[in-house]
């Protein structure tokens, strides 16, 4: 990357972002995941072209982007592994699958591992907060797509299979995208992955196998008594 | 009676439940024919007769909430979802939006013609990019079929509806911020009042729900306000997302009448984990006071839960049998609650600092009991005090573990550190092949 200046697409892209919103400035967030698809982190030149477009200054926006945590200011790798170490996750192992990874990739908290003779790819390491996915404890986010169910030995055999450049797919989505792909769909481009993966995971679908096989429902419409008006209200 | 009652998770088995294709053949988008030919106002009305309560925490009534956009404000009104769902232990809203999408986009459309809006917007937290393409594409679909945009079914009634990726911030759950956030700004909550529904987006009158509830709205519509008030208890109408995880069985989603207790869904999950016992759980996320075995009975509504002490909150029921120590998992919850804290008021930017060195220092067996009474006050020193919920939030596992298992915290310190074995804890514990 000689230059870090955006080129004309993604400045054209940075424009449709802003024009969704009856205030351009609502743009930011989406606008600035496009800068890290573009640029692989939130570069100086990035942080302008927002601040031009949306005619605020760059300390406005800098200070925007030092708040969200999504947001990197140094580059991650092409697959950017977050292993949920919260509470719920942490208990049930989320801290051993961390402490394994740290160990098996030889760097520490959001550090990205070195690219060995023969790896293609290369992978990042972070500890996230809960990503709304407690059932399928402990999770392992992989370029924020799902990976339920994780032990230390399946984060190691996953985070290999990714640097040597292997198709790794969502346990319950699509196959994995790079980061700076996966930037592009936050930023409002969808990538035509959508109909990938399943409706839901097993988890999810706990209690309505229950109910099917019990033949439970909600009640039927024709079967309930009309409601007084105004009792909602007491 | 069914003890549960699948509504928004009825379609989650299906082959593709995120098409339209799919979701239309179950009869989906007929309820905005039905709330077309009524005013908005007696939309309103019906779902305030449904009791149909915020799913997001809180349980304002939902009704209410739109009954106070002022329809005599010249500006235009707006709808926000909040699809944060950040709060440890939630995780109703993810699986839904991944499976349902379109009940969301359909509940949208007939909660913005309620309160007059013609633009929505659903706020998804960003680290969750399958779930943000299955929203994205059912609104694209939605436009397609003419559920969206210029003069939907030929009603006159216009509305768009733009999906908004988050980048990482807990604050921005809470409703204030998540509008800082949808300005691009810094997610930091803002003075109430002006209440949103007065002044929120851009100044605008606004209405900020949880995916839940407005994804509750379409049923209600169509099957009636009795129909969802014939579920639940007196003052907690109609169905919910119960999401079960930790050492059960069956971690997942349980879709029931409020009021259901955890004995009960523990007897549908296969129990806690086996050869276990229950030691504490969350009611509603991780800001919700712990409880115990103690409170196995207790319905999960809103009242039956604040009657003891907790909250029904997210009705995020995480569980942890006996292996867990109560002072690590608090400590980890604090150590959340600290690194998401947005730094705006001193109470919670210093207080969760202090109260992550306290705690830091009693797990590994250090200090005195006084310190522990010394954690409370620095706890009452935020509860109440903090501009906004999360500081309060950041007690409720601390004072309430102190409550339960106080002896637990004093075994740290005559222990002189953690006498409890995490590996003990793990999915996979008991399970290694044993040389
Ligand atoms: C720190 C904090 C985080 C919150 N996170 C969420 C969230 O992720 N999703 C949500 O719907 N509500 C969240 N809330 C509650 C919202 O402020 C608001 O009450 C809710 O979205 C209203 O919707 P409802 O009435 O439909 O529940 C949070 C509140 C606080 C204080
Ligand atoms: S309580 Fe915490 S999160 Fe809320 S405004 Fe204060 S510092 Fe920010
Ligand atoms: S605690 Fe890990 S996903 Fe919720």
């Amino acid at each position: 990357m000689a230059t870090n200046q955006l080129d004309d697409k993604t400045l054209t892209e940075l424009r449709e972002i802003a024009a969704r919103y009856p205030e351009p400035r609502s743009g930011l967030l989406p606008m600035l995941h496009l800068v890290q698809s573009a640029q692989g982190r939130i570069t100086p030149e990035g942080i302008e072209a927002c601040a031009a477009i949306l005619d605020i200054s760059a300390a406005e926006v800098s200070g925007v982007a030092t708040f969200y945590t999504m947001y990197k200011r140094h580059g991650v790798g092409d697959y950017h592994v977050g292993v949920c170490t919260n509470t719920l996750c942490a208990v049930m192992g989320g801290d051993e699958i961390f402490a394994r990874l740290k160990d098996h990739l030889e760097i520490g908290n959001d550090e990205v591992a070195v690219k060995r003779q023969g790896d293609s790819r290369t992978v990042s390491l972070e500890h996230i907060e809960c990503n709304a996915a407690c059932d399928y404890a402990p999770v392992v986010m992989v370029n924020w797509e799902f990976m339920d169910n994780q032990t230390p030995e399946s984060a190691v055999q996953m985070v290999e299979s990714l640097r040597a450049g292997h198709e790794v797919s969502s346990t319950r989505g699509p196959r994995l995208c790079t980061w700076r792909e996966a930037e592009r769909v936050l930023a409002g481009f969808p990538d035509g992955r959508v109909d990938e993966g399943p409706t839901a995971g097993e988890a999810s679908l706990a209690g309505l196998r229950i109910a099917r096989e019990r033949g439970w429902t909600a009640p039927d419409p024709e079967q309930v008594p009309a409601v007084e008006a105004g009792e909602g209200e007491a | 009676m069914s003890t549960l009652t699948p509504v928004l998770t009825d379609t989650w088995d299906a082959e593709q439940g995120w098409k339209l294709e799919t979701y239309a053949a179950r009869g989906g988008y007929s309820s905005l024919d039905v709330a077309f030919a009524m005013s908005p106002d007696d939309v309103i009305t019906a779902v305030k007769d449904s009791g149909l309560r915020g799913r997001g925490g809180a349980g304002f009534p939902t009704g209410m909430k739109w009954s106070f956009i002022p329809q005599d404000n010249p500006k235009p009104k707006y709808l926000v979802v909040n699809a944060d769902e950040s709060e440890p232990g939630t995780c109703k809203d993810i699986p839904l939006m991944m499976g349902n999408p379109h009940v969301l986009v359909e509940g949208v459309i007939v909660s913005s013609y309620a309160i007059r809006a013609n633009k929505a917007f659903i706020y998804i937290r960003g680290e969750v990019v399958h779930v943000i393409r299955r929203v994205q594409a059912a609104v694209a679909e939605a436009y397609a079929a003419g559920h969206l945009g210029k003069d939907i079914h030929g009603s006159g009634y216009d509305l768009d509806v733009v999906v908004h990726a988050g980048a990482g911030a807990y604050i921005c759950g809470e409703e204030t911020a998540l509008l800082e956030g949808l300005e691009g700004r810094r997610g930091q909550p803002r003075l109430r009042p002006p209440f949103p529904a007065v002044a929120g987006l851009y100044a605008s009158p606004t209405v900020i729900n949880n995916v839940e509830s407005i994804a509750s709205v379409p049923a209600i519509v169509s099957n009636g306000a009795a129909w969802f008030a014939s579920m639940g208890t007196e003052k907690s109408k109609g169905h919910g997302i119960f999401s079960l995880s930790g050492h059960v069985q069956r971690p997942g989603q349980y879709e029931a009448p409020l009021g259901i207790t955890l004995r009960e869904l523990l007897d549908l999950a296969g129990g806690v984990r086996e050869g276990h016992q229950l030691k504490f759980w969350t009611p509603g996320g991780s800001s919700t006071p712990l409880l115990t075995a103690e409170h196995l009975d207790v319905p999960l509504d809103f009242e039956g839960v604040g009657g003891v002490g907790s909250m029904l909150g997210t009705r995020a029921l995480q569980v942890f049998d006996e292996t867990v120590c109560v002072v690590r998992a608090v400590l980890r919850w604090t150590e959340f609650y600290k690194h998401e804290s947005c730094g705006k008021c001193t109470p919670c930017r210093e207080g969760t600092w202090w109260l992550v060195q306290a705690l830091t220092r009693l797990e590994h067996g250090q200090g005195s009991e006084d310190d522990l009474d010394q954690l409370l006050d620095q706890c009452d020193n935020i509860l109440g005090r903090s501009f906004c919920a999360l500081g309060d939030g950041a007690t409720s596992p601390i004072s309430s573990s102190i409550q339960h298992f106080r002896d637990e915290y004093l075994a740290h310190l005559s222990h002189g550190g953690c006498p409890f074995d995490p590996a003990r804890s793990t999915a996979w514990a008991g399970q290694e092949v044993s040389a």
